[in-house]
């Protein structure tokens, strides 16, 4: 049995400190509210190249939301408290004003906040309506198919982002179906996104880079392409494919639940090893070692 | 165990115990409850001269009996919790700034005049002018919460410039009248020139109304704001049907003679 589990490799997950918030999308249907969640975090992959980190949480039911209504939690993290309410205002405000049927509430309850409706209802040009509800600032934004209503203050607190699998494989097919198994389990976890394009990266990174304008460049260590090449490759030569899973998270709890559900769902789909990306404990204030959180696989693989 | 009074001595004319409040007892014992003073018309007393006491002071105010003429009970109050068992008296939380007022039967006119903030429930009826400005005055409510459950008087939310008014049956005349700003929702049916001379805020309405030429039809449409209040008011125990939180309203903007920036939504039904 453990000749086809892949092994675990003995190293960490380099995760960072960011900021999180949570926001609640409901539209009249399911469809639209997917829609307007989808185009808040679109690209949002990565708060190197696109400010922030977004993703879909989950889908929810009428019973769930404020209003009712269908809904989407989405998930927004950034490197600041002062950049996710930014961020916030930018995306609720190009995605989600704009899309038909569509309200936003905060999805966080936190002692920090930051005010989101506050600064949009400046589109209602005077004619917006501040509403109280039971200690709840909201606005009503008159809009052409009626009124946007949405939170003044959405909650924000201390997240961690940056968690993430390496999946090493022998070839494309079967490293995509282990990681398209993890993200699949992953995606069950409360509190995490993984944000970039339907759970799963190629283009792992490096800090830096030769050319002096780029903060990144390619995780060269993890291209099969380059084995020939560099002094360093992490790979064997059976690697033919490296895909990684990133993982932000409102607690560091849930990063490493979603880590761990990743690697028992990934296990058993041929892959060669499991491993996580860091950079020497050098950068991120937290480790998350693999081995500690999957002992009883680490031992067997 | 909380502080309970006990109606023993019916006043011949009205009682003002405005002072008693639970953060005014804390700590206090019966005895000490009892000694304190109070206002029988123009008249000098003591709690205990109407009142049997019991229990200790610890946040909440027990009061038991029919205190129809018992006046400003929790006037001022900024914290805690008054239960009455029974009716309670003209200017129920006058000027309240917060904590919370349950009245387990009616109250009488002058419920929650120039509140601040906090909540007043009560489950029977109220009288004239609940939520509203002293004669004479600008500004009614301006935060907080009362929510009645069977009906009320007359010049409800007059002068309201903030906090919510909910009535689970019918309103009556001039509701809103003078209205600055917040929010007024009747389940049932609204009296007559609802919104006179409002300049803001919100008066919904689940069933029919006839309003004033003053105001114009805008729109039919469905309120998600609407939804928000009416799930919240359901949470507190009004009975709200799915058809008024799902449903489309007919919303006219008024009172022109004003500013012609408030609205009255009335239900399609």
């Amino acid at each position: 049995m453990s000749a086809h589990l892949p092994r675990i490799v003995d190293t960490f997950a380099e995760a960072f400190a960011m900021w999180g918030t949570r926001a609640i999308i409901t539209a009249e249907t399911p469809a639209w509210a997917t829609a307007a969640a989808r185009s808040m975090t679109g690209f949002a992959t990565s708060v190197i190249g696109c400010k922030c980190e977004a993703g879909i949480e989950r889908e929810l039911l009428e019973e769930e939301t404020p209003d009712r209504r269908p809904g989407i939690s989405v998930l927004l993290f950034s490197t600041s408290m002062d950049s996710v309410g930014k961020r916030l205002i930018e995306r609720i405000g190009q995605c989600v004003l704009t899309c038909p049927t569509t309200a936003c509430y905060n999805g966080l309850a936190s002692d920090q906040s930051v005010v989101v409706g506050g600064m949009l209802r400046y589109f209602g040009d005077g004619w917006q309506i501040s509403k109280l509800l039971n200690n709840r600032r909201l606005w009503r934004i008159p809009v052409m198919d009626g009124e946007f209503v949405v939170d003044e203050s959405f909650g924000v607190q201390r997240a961690v982002g940056g968690g993430n699998l390496l999946l090493l494989g022998t070839d494309g097919a079967t490293t995509l179906k282990a990681a398209q198994a993890a993200v699949a389990a992953m995606r069950s976890v409360p509190g995490v996104i993984l944000p970039f394009p339907d759970g799963v990266v190629r283009s792992g990174s490096k800090p830096g880079s030769r050319y002096k304008a780029l903060m990144a460049s390619t995780n060269d260590a993890y291209c099969p392409t380059l084995q020939g090449c560099i002094d360093q490759s992490s790979l064997t030569p059976e690697v033919r494919c490296v895909l990684e899973i990133v993982i932000d998270g409102l607690d560091l709890a849930a990063v490493e639940t979603a880590m761990r559900v990743g690697m028992e769902a990934a296990s058993p789909c041929g892959l060669l090893q499991i491993s996580a990306g860091n950079y020497g404990g050098n950068l991120g204030q937290y480790k998350i070692a693999l081995h500690g959180l999957t002992p009883t696989l680490a031992a067997t693989a | 165990m909380s502080l309970t009074l006990t109606l023993h001595s019916a006043p011949q004319v009205p009682l003002e115990v405005d002072g008693l409040l639970p953060e005014a007892v804390e700590g206090k014992d019966a005895a000490q409850v009892a000694a304190l003073p109070l206002m029988h018309g123009n008249e000098k007393v003591m709690v205990g001269d109407f009142f049997a006491a019991r229990g200790k002071g610890n946040g909440e105010l027990r009061l038991e009996g029919d205190l129809s003429r018992v006046k400003l009970i929790g006037a001022g109050m900024s914290r805690g919790k008054i239960t009455i068992e029974g009716n309670a008296g003209l200017h129920l939380g006058a000027g309240m700034l917060g904590g919370e007022i349950l009245v387990n039967g009616d109250a009488g006119d002058w419920v929650g005049p120039e509140m601040v903030g906090g909540r007043i429930s009560v489950r029977g009826n109220a009288g004239h002018m609940v939520g509203s400005v002293h004669r004479g005055g600008s500004v009614g409510m301006r935060g907080g919460e009362i929510i009645v459950h069977g009906s009320v008087g007359n010049e409800t939310g007059n002068g309201m410039r903030n906090g919510l008014i909910a009535v689970g049956r019918d309103s009556g005349d001039f509701t809103g009248v003078s209205m600055n700003a917040g929010t007024i929702i009747v389940l049932g049916r609204l009296g007559w020139r609802s919104g006179a001379g409002m300049k803001r805020g919100s008066i919904i309405s689940l069933q029919e109304a006839e309003l004033l030429p003053t105001f114009s039809y805008a729109c039919s449409y469905r309120p998600i704001f609407l939804r928000l209040y009416l799930l919240y008011l359901r949470e507190l125990g009004l009975t709200v049907e799915d058809a008024g939180i799902g449903g489309v309203y007919r919303r006219y903007s008024g009172d022109s003679v004003e500013l012609n920036r408030g609205e009255i939504l009335l239900l399609n039904r």
